[in-house]
């Protein structure tokens, strides 16, 4: 084995299994070893707030692929380990346990973690966050018994949780600091309608107000928020935001920036060194800048442009960001990135109803749309997108008019 | 455990071993079918699942339902038999499936 040259993966998610996936597919013909903190083998992270939590899903389901598929790529999984430190001079990973694996090439898939509440009282039980697959089986536990639930931040995550939670008839509160629901990522518009959904739906939405203390004397009690209301909770799950895993990367003298810093092949500063996923800032064409982008689709796409530099058949990633997410009988997709958008236009009632898009536009070119329950204007709004032209907004917002009919 | 059998638009043909209760995307990833993508992992979101099943099997895989038919409609190979893969859940019943795979999920 000593000869033979070593592909170190460093994290076990969505990024790290299609980089393995696609190494193999180039030829990769060296070892591939996994290096991943997590104890459990590569599962799918979106359904953790949604179907896995509602037990909609199995254990089995969750896999992101089945394991003899990892014989069949001849990957050394080391699950429960943390990197200590990669030493780039030996072109080694250093592991807790002090075993030292060396590497040809190494892969940096570390994604993100989560923002700490910087409130008093989390290590009660029955407080939560919402990560890992080991999370959410903590979280199913605690509301065997839970009849009351806080979740802490209006973002995807907590809103997501409020949805599935709601479901199983548990009564939910959402604390949201800022002035609306997913205030960093969604427009005024957009953020209006989830608060009339949850409200529909009887989740009661609490803005402005953050939870200030966590208390309980063995198990969570209360939530006291900053605005000096106390809510009886015996569950607080808390989604308020990530935190990219850069450390590693740092500390071995890689530049980083909300991110490890990549260019379009997912290489970094050193050329052994490629990363891929949530933890990376990467440049993107279509944003015309740096961006750091939390999703299954940035992950597998750049974990391809990651292996194929490795293979050294540089392949650039350059794919337009989408995200979804589904909240009680709301599927949400949103293509593109809205930042910087001129002016907007609505098809569909966004007032009353549960299916509409909203489409950014700047300098009346389409750059991003927020569609709910519109699978159909979805797909066609990203070929629009990428189509890059002027687009005639009386059309957009008639919803008799056809989307595909602006395909030129 | 039934067999499937998935043909690539080059002709390639792969017939996997499935276990009933995965869907046929899964199936497909599982053995690295290349020609089904599954980008969104099955959440009937993205269509990058498409596939043709064969017209002998079409009674046993079942109807096409409404979401999936929305994402079908953009696909541009589109035919009678369409589905995305995501939606088709394994059962025994399926031991002999055939399904085709376009050129292209994107």
């Amino acid at each position: 084995m000593a000869n033979v040259e070593n592909c170190v993966i460093i994290g076990a998610s969505h990024a790290a299994v299609q980089l393995m996936i696609s190494l193999r597919q180039l030829g990769w013909r060296g070892s591939i070893t996994v290096i991943s903190d997590d104890p459990n083998m590569p599962y799918h992270k979106p359904p953790l707030s949604k179907a896995y939590l509602s037990g909609e899903t199995t254990d089995e389901q969750l896999a992101l692929r089945a394991a003899p598929v990892y014989e069949k790529l001849d990957v050394t999984f080391k699950l429960g380990e943390t990197v200590a430190k990669i030493d780039r001079d030996g072109k080694s990973v250093v592991l807790a346990s002090g075993e030292q694996i060396s590497y040809a090439k190494l892969a940096l898939c570390t994604g993100a973690r989560v923002r700490p509440l910087p409130a008093p009282g989390t290590n009660l039980a029955g407080v939560h966050y919402l990560r890992t697959m080991d999370d959410v089986k903590g979280i199913k536990k605690s509301m065997e018994t839970s009849k009351n639930a806080v979740i802490i931040g209006g973002g995807y995550i907590g809103l997501e949780t409020a949805a599935s939670l709601k479901k199983l008839g548990i009564n939910v509160t959402v604390l949201e600091a800022e002035a609306r629901l997913l205030q960093r990522v969604a427009t005024e518009q957009v953020s209006s309608f989830f608060r009339r959904l949850h409200e529909e739906e009887g989740v009661e939405i609490l803005r402005n107000t953050q939870a200030s203390k966590l208390v309980g004397s063995e198990k969570l009690e209360k939530v006291f928020c900053s605005d000096g209301r106390e809510i009886k909770a015996d569950l607080a799950i808390i989604g308020i935001g990530v935190i990219p895993n850069t450390e590693l990367a740092e500390n071995a003298g890689l530049e980083t920036d909300n991110g490890i810093l990549v260019d379009e092949f997912a290489k970094t500063s050193d050329p052994d060194i490629v990363a891929a996923g949530d933890c990376t800032n990467h440049p993107s064409k279509i944003a015309g800048k740096n961006i750091r982008l939390e999703s299954v689709p940035n992950a597998t796409e750049q974990a391809k442009a990651a292996a194929a530099s490795i293979c050294g058949t540089p392949k650039e990633y350059n794919e337009l960001p989408w995200f979804w997410s589904d909240q009680f009988d709301v599927k949400l997709q949103i293509a593109g990135l809205n930042e910087g958008y001129t002016d907007t236009v609505v098809r569909g009632d966004i007032e009353n109803g549960r299916s509409f898009s909203v489409f950014y536009l700047k300098n009346d070119k389409l750059i991003a749309a927020d569609c709910v329950n519109n699978l159909k204007d979805f797909m066609f709004t990203k070929k629009l997108i990428l189509q890059d032209q002027v687009i005639d907004k009386a059309a957009l917002s008639d919803e008799t008019v056809e989307l595909k009919s602006l395909l030129t | 455990m039934p067999t499937i059998k998935y043909i690539e638009f080059n002709g390639t043909e792969h017939e996997v071993d499935v276990m009933s209760g995965t869907t046929v995307m899964q199936a497909a990833l599982d053995n690295m079918i290349e020609g089904i993508v599954g980008e969104c992992g099955g959440s009937c979101v993205c269509s990058t699942c498409h596939c043709m099943v064969d017209p002998a099997w079409t009674h046993i895989t079942g109807e096409v339902n409404s979401e999936e038919n929305d994402l079908l409609d953009i696909v541009d190979e589109r035919e009678e038999t369409s589905r995305l893969s995501c939606q088709i859940k394994v059962t025994d019943e399926m031991d002999g499936l055939v399904v085709r795979l376009p050129e292209s999920q994107y």
